[in-house]
């Protein structure tokens, strides 16, 4: 693995993605600008209809066959995957690059063993069939998996939600990529299993030193296990930055309500809730000027005119809104 | 005070292996999904029960709504016995108690107009009179929609409209109990609080009593006076809301409160990390059946149930060593 | 709950009528097009069956027997110089006829027993199940023999065939769809309002599994015209001198040798019914079909 590691290991570059509906086109992702550094944690935020998922899409390569890449680029290690062939990225799907996604029970093939999935996924290697096994159950019990070598045998219905979530992420792992994506890992779990998969994330972020690309809805485990973070509103990164200029002086109007509705964050009981009143925009018909305006509560008459640029609100943090900008860093 | 809802230790059971099976591998017929549960909910109160899967909570939700059958306890409503009711008799007690499902959209069902899904209670009931429009026009206004929403169908609302029309036609006959299976579940953020506000709201208006069944702590905080902790199918703490909060007893307690972090990246947790999986209902831990996820069990927690430690006014749990929070 | 961006309703409703839009999607592939334009021909031929042919289908004219397709006779005369053209176009009319009824009834029925044993209790569910299964395993034919023994050849005769031969498949389709159901959050809601099962039944769970009944219905009625045909070809349908496309067929198998014309008129239209109902049907079917979800 040849790599400078001073640059990120994902660089991704006015990004825009946009699909063919019967009602038009929809632009689900709109200039996207984002940074994975080596060796660290990135945590990408948002509610539904953000475009996360579309982000993930994208940087596979597995858009689907009515969603194309308008413009931007996405650079894994220095490489375009945008224009990569579809054998290049093949062959970095599954090596150098990797994911875990948010259903443990659909992620498994129901019909193969865990061994059998475990060793095949192994088949670039030039390893012999009884390393392949080696590794696994290596892998298996780095993860915490009880008894891994008897386990080999079993079949992924035979394990619990916690279980095969573990495995999953040890599937992922064992190729030692350098980056891992974890599209929204502990939704389907619950909170006392999520601790349990976070606290595993850390240690073998800490071990293997590979990247990962998190995305939750979760404030409270984003705070915990990320270093930077980028918040994302109806297919554009609003903010981005260190996890601790997101949590403690985030800019955009979007960023800081969605910070003041986290249940977790309101200290003493209330019975009145904070919200963000009003809903998503249309993506197909796109409002003018900024995506947010809408429902924001600072928009001055310079939002409704034009879209804003990132502006740089601190030393590595942006943020996308005109009010900020205003405000100075 | 005679409490609206009274539960006494209510048993629901599912089968499980049929006789041959039980018979040459050892699992059991049946499994318990809720093992001995009570409870009592004052009128226009807020009670919360928490749990995670397979704790039991929405089989719980069910029992009481008469949707499963109860297999052993009893079930009093406004005075009444729900037990051994048939579906047919449920039905005058289905004007005084409504549920809220889970699924904001799949609870609606998808080719009857907001309308019509609106308009079912009274023709159920057979009170549809000639003023059934401008009711469904105000309960519409009640919950915060627009009077156009009535025209739409289900997959053209999102996840927020859609939880408040399940909340608009839990309301329409103004019954005594709302029964709230995870309100928020598949809410964003954002939206969340516009539920829970809407129904703290209609709790102040109309005066009705709310079990919200949720495994999320933090809005449990927010809207329940009392609350209940289930695991595996029975109560293992309960009381005033703030009260545990402030000083939970109970390990899973503790572990459920510490896996739900304010989000500050500086905030030093203090985490308890719970070990394996929750037991499966077929193979129940013997003693506490706790004793094999938690921090602190030590001997006795193995071999010997604890009894439940009554500290008076409400408050309950059943440790044999309880933490002191 | 789906966050996916193309999947978020979007909040200005474009109300365009159901119907109206299946119509275009179905027009919009050329199967779907050639399907309806088929089915659309029989069914015109058999309406207007009387104005469109100057003859009476079953008036004898035996000087006129064997005559080639022409100007006066489109499709010629059969052996008794009864005017094909006519006879194909009432024999539309029958096969129509036995489609519809016979689905219908068989439909209904299939609902009737497959909601009672998808959403009763598990005895009614075994006792239904085996017995539309004991129906299912009789082969047509000797379905049809048996009941024309009994009733005596007739159109009825036929419908009841039809209605027997189709009915446990539809049936079984409407238990699988009905218990799918039984434990959707939709169904508990009602029940939880209080709703008798009469309601859920009709209100809540019908709706929601006739589209893909439909479906399957409609690319049935090949089936069943075929087995219009066929049985009046054996002679356990129809009755001469009533015209059917199945008997048409026979008498012209019978009298190949004198003319082609009666062969042809007897298996063109079945051709053209089947293949109209069977592309209408796909076509209905990849557009419909809620399994079959595909992108834009």
């Amino acid at each position: 693995m040849k790599h400078d590691s001073s640059s990120p290991v994902l660089e991704i570059r006015d990004l825009t993605v946009e699909f063919r509906t019967s009602r038009g086109g929809l632009k689900a992702l709109r200039h996207v600008n984002l940074d994975v550094p080596r060796g660290e944690i990135m945590g990408i935020v948002g509610e539904s209809g953000c475009g996360k998922s579309t982000l993930i899409s994208a940087i596979l390569g597995l858009l689907a066959t009515n969603g194309a890449v308008t413009s931007g680029e996405i650079r894994f290690d220095g490489e375009d995957i945008v224009t990569m062939s579809a054998e290049r990225l093949r062959a970095l799907r599954g090596d150098r690059l990797s994911v875990v996604f948010q259903d443990p029970m659909t992620a498994l093939n129901p019909v193969l063993t865990i061994g059998t999935q475990m060793t095949a996924i192994q088949y670039r290697t030039g390893r012999s069939g009884a390393e392949k096994e080696r590794r696994a159950v290596d892998m298996l019990a780095r993860v915490n998996i009880p008894d891994p070598a008897s386990r080999l045998a079993q079949y992924p219905h035979q394990f619990s939600g916690g279980m095969r979530q573990r495995i999953c992420i040890a599937m992922a792992l064992i190729a030692e990529p350098d980056l891992l994506i974890a599209d929204e890992p502990t939704t389907a779990l619950d909170a006392t299993l999520e601790v349990q998969v976070i606290n595993l994330l850390k240690e073998l972020q800490a071990e293997f030193g590979c990247s990962i690309l998190f995305i939750s809805h979760h404030l409270g485990v984003v705070a915990e296990l990320c270093d930077r973070v980028a918040v994302m509103y109806a297919g554009e990164v609003v903010e981005r930055g260190d996890v601790r200029d997101i949590f403690h002086h985030a800019s955009h109007p979007y960023a800081m309500k969605l910070l003041q509705c986290d249940p977790g964050r309101i200290g003493t009981a209330t019975r009145r809730l904070p919200t963000i009143p009003g809903d998503l925009p249309d993506l197909v018909d796109l409002p003018q000027g900024c995506i947010f305006r809408g429902r924001c509560d600072r928009a001055i008459a310079r939002c409704v005119a034009e879209p804003p640029p990132e502006h740089r609100v601190g030393k590595a943090h942006w943020a996308a809104c005109h009010v900020a900008e205003e405000a100075g860093p | 005070m005679t409490a609206l809802l009274r539960i006494e230790d209510v048993h629901v059971s599912f089968a499980a292996a049929g006789w041959l099976k039980a018979l040459t591998s050892g699992s059991p017929r049946r499994i318990e999904a809720v093992a001995g549960v009570s409870l009592d909910i004052a009128t226009a109160e807020t009670f919360a029960v928490v749990g995670e899967s397979g704790s039991g909570k929405t089989t719980l939700a069910r029992a009481i709504n008469g949707l499963v059958p109860v297999s052993a306890g009893s079930i009093a409503f406004d005075g009444r016995q729900l037990t051994g009711l048939s579906e047919a008799a449920m039905g005058a007690v289905r004007r005084q108690m409504s549920m809220i499902f889970q699924d904001p959209v799949g609870s609606l069902s998808p080719r009857l107009t907001v309308r019509a899904i609106l308009a079912e209670p009274f023709h159920v009931h057979k009170m549809a009179g000639r003023d059934l429009e401008s009711r469904i026009e105000r309960l519409l206004g009640l919950v915060g929609l627009t009077a156009d929403f009535a025209e739409r169908y289900p997959h053209q609302l999102s996840g927020g409209q859609a939880r408040r029309v399940g909340v608009a036609r839990a309301i329409t006959l103004e019954p005594k109990l709302v029964i709230a299976d995870e309100p928020t579940a598949g809410l964003d953020v954002s939206v969340q609080g516009e539920v829970l506000n809407l129904l703290n709201e209609l709790q102040a208006r109309l005066g009705i009593a709310i079990l919200i069944i949720t495994h999320n702590l933090n809005v449990v905080r927010h809207v329940a006076d009392r609350m209940a902790i289930m695991y595996l199918g029975r109560i293992v703490e309960e009381g005033p809301t703030e009260t545990i909060f402030a000083a939970p007893r109970h390990p899973y307690t503790l572990a459920l409160l510490s896996a739900n972090p304010e989000p500050d990246p500086d905030a030093v947790i203090d985490r308890i990390e719970l070990q394996g999986e929750v037991p499966s209902l077929l193979q129940r831990p013997a003693g506490c059946e706790f004793h094999t996820r938690c921090p602190w069990a030590a001997g006795r927690c193995r071999s010997e149930a604890p009894a439940v430690a009554d500290l008076g006014g409400g408050r309950r749990f059943t440790c044999h060593f309880p933490r002191q929070g | 709950m789906s966050d996916r961006i193309s999947d978020i309703a979007p909040a200005a409703q474009q109300r365009r009528s159901a119907l109206i839009d299946g119509f275009w999607r179905v027009v919009r592939q050329p199967m779907g097009s050639l399907g309806l334009a088929l089915v659309l021909v029989v069914i015109f031929g058999a309406l207007f069956a009387d104005v469109l042919s100057a003859y009476n289908p079953i008036k004898l004219a035996v000087r006129e027997r064997f005559l080639p397709a022409g100007f006066e006779h489109l499709l010629g005369t059969d052996q008794l110089g009864r005017d094909l053209f006519s006879r194909v176009l009432h024999g539309a009319r029958i096969a129509l006829w036995v489609a519809l009824v016979a689905t219908s009834i068989g439909l209904a029925g299939g609902l009737v027993l497959g909601m009672a044993a998808g959403y009763g209790p598990r005895w009614l569910d075994s006792l239904l199940i085996l017995f539309l299964d004991a129906l299912r395993s009789f082969p047509t034919v000797m379905l049809a023999l048996a009941l024309v023994t009994l009733v005596g050849a007739s159109l009825g005769a036929v419908v009841l065939v039809v209605v027997l031969a189709t009915l446990p498949s539809y049936a079984r389709v409407v238990r699988a769809q009905t218990m799918s159901l039984k434990d959707a959050e939709f169904v508990l809601s009602a029940r939880s309002v209080g709703a008798p099962v009469s309601r859920i039944l009709i209100k809540h769970i019908l709706p929601n599994i006739i589209g893909p009944l439909l479906i399957l219905v409609s690319m049935d009625i090949p089936v069943v015209i075929t087995i219009e045909a066929g049985m009046s070809f054996l002679g356990l349908g129809v009755r001469p001198p009533t015209p059917s496309w199945g008997s048409i067929l026979n008498d012209g198998f019978a009298f190949i040798r004198e003319s082609p014309w009666p062969a042809i008129a007897g298996g063109l239209p079945i051709i053209v019914a089947t293949l109209g109902f069977t592309f209408l049907g796909e076509t209905l079917r990849d557009e419909f079909d809620p399994k079959l979800r595909r992108e834009p």
